[in-house]
């Protein structure tokens, strides 16, 4: 009765200066789907990282067993070797070849050393028919949707005799009909005798086809849930997922909340790369003078892709919607545009879009504004020098001179670059993305002065954060995004994790400001102790304040 | 290297003193950034020794700069190419459409040489636009555009030409590429090194007083803002060994006619273009596009018009060279600029550019081509064959910039 397939003990992973796994534990039972939920960074990935051999044996404390063996797997080959196969949420197929050719990848189908294309085809369609696709082997997988894509990857996995399917986000790129369809899949092959373990964002498909769930939390296993034998709810895994203790402090700020400076009005995008995928729909959004703005919500919730093609339209295509600053429609085409118009935006990937690493602090610093550097086109070098210098006291840029180069700075000190960066650019609007991401938690507190800074110098700030605590702590609203809509947006003496989780995972809820309300009427016991830590932020504020400005 | 801030500060400035352990890195990297000009310190040195002081006479040091004036000219287009991660295979048929377009019109048609010139570099901008439109605002790899100019413009070139050389080309032309400054001030004895122009010594000591002085500028106004100089004493070490190479080159040339014309042209080349490098807005942003051009998207940087436009000057530069090369041999011919690019492209590595891009100086392009040309000329003085000349000015490309991978990966593994 006890069949337990696989047991992780004591599981911990250290990168420097990061813990991101302490202590977890995973058991998980023979024929089950198994759900693992958590925040952005609570160590979904990396634990199935560690699982199926990309971190490889050593590299982390703890115990593996699997079908009743220790196991210490040196490579990702090694773990399949066992059944255990993991399909990540960014594919890996190769587009332009065959379906047949990419499930035999690695494993391909041999007779005296050249391929066997009619056994590859066969197996292929064979394995293809298990998965319901109803594709051609030979077709390409580069004209398959994303959810055939999904299934190829399926059959992949299973043409390697698959025991254990661990599924990274599975449905997070899928539209309703693909997810179901999936679903039913997972369904199918348990009742074949496949585990399954699914990582997810989208509770209501965990609770559709989960019979267990694992919530994990700061690196940490904070409890197993199983639905045979206990009451499940959704807001039970929300209150598992958000409810942490304390550990990030904020600095104290009272805002100066001044008249309205961006409106952005019905904003729609599109992917470049899946036709006809909406990921920001008839998004609203208003950002004010002084005030800090959060941005919530789950992985592909459309958050960085909202900003950017605000941001001169840099991803995107066939955005529509209205800017409008300070009172007045505006046209932005390109980024300068945009940078002339007063909004600036720092990445959330620092070191692929943010800076160029093997350039020096202050020509890092003087990027986004070089022409204010420049008399009769000739940027004058002492200026920038002087500047760059201002900014590495201000920010407490830690690096010998303004003339080290970016790429050996740590990630604090390079995100000090960047925000360095846009305060000499000196946006009315600034969109932060992820400011603290990767950062340790001194830095942390150093950008969270910062931000209030800005604030106080009259700017709207909008921060984008997976952090929940991050941004309850530093905003004076957040609003909620999921699946490309705006779901709601909060006040800071009404936002509580549970609720702003709520609205992050809450899917096809057409009127935001309707759900918003909905949400308030109904506040759970928990939400009202929560609801103290933000209060108290704002009381003993205003002294602290004027030495800040 | 965590920062734990205090509770109620905003932040303390702690400025890291000189001493951090900063004195081997910079050292290390003074090593990579002057290596050039030491290994063409040496390599001058070699030659001039193998050749019994043949490669330094006055009349080969006026050689030496006349003959490989026109690939430094293009090695200076080409370093800004190269900078934003873009390469130029078509330098060379460039050159030669140029050249042969500013021949129809000299020649044949018998315009006037300021006009004919003028049309020249207009043509040369033309097709510096037409390749800059592919790459930059089509999203062509460079390498393809340049691959298909290369075979376009010489095919230009020989319905142009007539398959035929044309020439001769007007005095004026020709003393641009081979003619000398006139004297002004008479000659002057210097000794036993024999007479020499007065008005070209005047001139070097005149440009080494103003490096020098521009220099000291530079050292005094940096450390009223409390950078980082490097000492008085290596200070006026390299300025001495900076005098003491231009007052050589200039008393050579001093002694042998006078200035070369083209020696004028090159001088404002490179002072000019190493000023757009490291002082424009538009140099600048060369450089942010070749370090991280997603960034520099994301700064605001007009990525597509700085790419056009870096490939219509090189258009423009390429159509000098094919003036100055023409002019030379007086005729254009339908073979002229024959693998000039990847001479250029071998200066703007050997220089110190970076294959990824985002790295590189004008200065540095055109150590790189003298490089090339002294290794050509002392050879050739050694009586190697042409083949040999090859062999080792590739090995010498792939040293140089194997060299520069290779202290790059260790300056990232030392960390």
């Amino acid at each position: 009765m006890d069949d337990v397939i696989l047991k992780m003990a004591g599981i911990t992973k250290t990168f420097p200066g990061v813990k991101a796994l302490q202590d977890v534990n995973l058991e998980v039972r023979r024929g089950q789907i198994h759900a693992i939920c958590g925040e952005n960074g609570a160590g979904k990935s990396t634990l199935m990282k560690v699982l199926s051999g990309v971190y490889p044996h050593g590299g982390y404390d703890g115990e593996i067993t699997f079908d009743g063996q220790v196991c210490a797997f040196s490579d990702i080959r090694d773990s399949e070797s066992r059944g255990i196969v993991i399909i990540h949420q960014e594919l890996a197929l190769s587009p332009y070849l065959s379906i047949a050719e990419n499930i035999f990848l690695g494993n391909e189908r041999v007779r005296r050393g050249l391929i066997d294309w009619h056994r590859t085809n066969a197996e292929a369609a064979e394995l293809l028919a298990r998965v319901g696709l109803k594709e051609n082997p030979t077709a390409r997988v580069s004209d398959l949707g994303v959810g055939k894509q999904q299934l190829v990857e399926i059959a992949k996995a299973l043409s390697k005799k698959v025991r254990l399917l661990i599924l990274d986000e599975p449905t997070a790129a899928l539209n309703d009909a693909d997810s179901e369809h999936l679903l039913d899949l997972l369904r199918g092959l348990r009742s074949e005798g496949v585990t399954c373990v699914i990582i997810s964002h989208k509770l209501n498909e965990i609770e559709a086809v989960s019979d267990a769930v694992t919530i994990l939390r700061d690196g940490r296993t904070i409890q197993t849930l199983d639905f045979h034998t206990q009451e499940v709810t959704q807001d039970r895994i929300i209150t598992g997922m958000v409810g942490r203790d304390l550990e990030h402090r904020y600095p104290e700020h009272t805002p100066a909340i001044g008249e309205e400076v961006l409106r952005i009005e019905d904003w729609t995008v599109f992917s470049p790369t899946q036709r006809g995928r909406k990921v920001v729909d008839g998004a609203n959004l208003t950002l004010r003078r002084g005030e800090i703005t959060g941005l919530a919500g789950l992985m592909g919730a459309g958050r960085t892709e909202l900003a950017m093609s605000v941001f001169g339209r840099s991803y995107g295509v066939d955005i529509s919607g209205r800017l409008v600053k300070d009172g007045k429609e505006i046209r932005v085409r390109s980024v300068d545009d945009a940078i002339a118009h007063g909004i600036g935006y720092a990445t959330e990937d620092r070191k692929r879009y943010g800076l160029n690493l093997i350039d020096d602090i202050k020509r890092n610093i003087s990027a986004a504004a070089l022409p204010k550097l420049a008399r009769a086109g000739l940027v004058d070098p002492r200026e920038e020098y002087k500047v760059a210098e201002g900014y590495r006291a201000e920010m407490n840029i830690k690096a010998p001179a303004v003339t080290a180069v970016t790429g050996k700075l740590s990630g604090g000190n390079q995100q000090k670059v960047v925000l360095s960066k846009w305060m000499f650019a000196d946006p009315d609007v600034l969109i932060l993305d992820e400011p603290t991401r990767g950062i340790d938690v001194g830095a942390k507190f150093e950008i969270y002065t910062i931000v209030n800074r800005l604030a106080d110098a009259g700017k709207a700030v909008l921060v984008i954060s997976s952090e929940l605590p991050e941004l309850l702590g530093i905003c004076d609203r957040v609003y909620a995004m999921s699946a490309g809509r705006i779901t709601g947006v909060l006040d800071r003496d009404q936002a509580t994790p549970e609720r702003l989780m709520t609205l992050m995972t809450t899917e096809s809820l057409l009127e935001a400001d309707v759900t918003a309300e909905e949400i308030l009427t109904t506040p759970e016991p928990t939400a009202e102790s929560e609801q103290e830590a933000p209060r108290e932020l704002e009381t003993a504020a205003p002294f602290e304040q004027v030495e800040d400005q | 290297m965590s920062s734990i801030a205090p509770p109620s500060e905003t932040g303390v400035a702690t400025p890291a003193g000189p001493g951090a352990g900063s004195a081997r890195p910079r050292f290390e990297i003074n090593l990579r950034a002057s290596g050039i000009y030491l290994a063409f310190a040496a390599i001058v040195v070699l030659f001039d020794i193998l050749t019994h002081g043949l490669l330094l006479t006055p009349e080969n040091v006026s050689n030496l700069i006349v003959q490989n004036s026109y690939i430094l000219v293009l090695a200076i287009g080409m370093i800004l190419v190269i900078i934003a991660g873009h390469i130029d295979l078509s330098a060379g048929s460039v050159v030669a459409v140029t050249g042969a377009i500013s021949a129809v019109l000299m020649v044949n048609h018998h315009m006037a040489w300021p006009l004919a010139l003028l049309i020249t570099l207009i043509a040369g901008a033309a097709i510096g636009a037409w390749q800059g439109y592919w790459v930059a605002y089509f999203g062509l790899p460079a390498f393809i555009v340049t691959l298909a100019g290369m075979l376009v413009f010489r095919a230009l070139t020989m319905t142009v030409l007539g398959n035929q050389g044309i020439g001769p080309f007007p005095n004026q032309v020709r003393t641009l590429s081979t003619g000398f400054l006139g004297s002004v001030l008479g000659n002057v004895g210097l000794g036993s090194l024999g007479g020499a122009d007065l008005f070209t010594l005047v001139i070097g000591v005149v440009a080494v007083l103003a490096g020098v002085a521009s220099q000291w500028r530079a050292r005094t106004a940096k450390q009223r803002y409390g950078q980082q100089v490097e000492s008085v004493g290596l200070f006026v070490g390299k300025m001495a060994l900076m005098a003491l190479v231009v007052l050589g080159v200039v008393v050579q040339l001093a002694r042998y006619k006078n200035l070369p014309w083209v020696l004028v042209l090159l001088t404002v080349l490179v002072l000019g273009y190493s000023l757009v490098a490291s002082r424009t807005v538009f140099g600048r942003h060369v450089y942010a596009i070749g370090g991280n051009s997603q960034a520099a998207v994301l700064s605001g940087v007009k990525v597509k018009k700085v790419t056009f436009w870096i490939f219509v000057n090189m258009g423009v530069l390429a159509a000098i060279a094919g003036v100055v090369f023409a002019g030379r041999l007086n005729q254009a011919g339908p073979t002229a600029g024959t693998n000039f690019e990847l001479d250029a492209i071998a200066a703007a590595f050997i220089g110190g550019a970076a294959v990824t891009g985002g790295v590189g100086k004008v200065v540095g392009a055109i150590t790189g081509g003298l490089i090339m040309g002294v290794i050509n000329n002392g050879m050739s003085l050694l009586g190697a064959p042409s083949e040999r000349v090859m062999l080792v000015k590739g090995l010498i490309l792939l040293a140089a910039v194997a060299f520069d991978v290779w202290a790059k990966r260790r300056a990232g593994t030392a960390r």
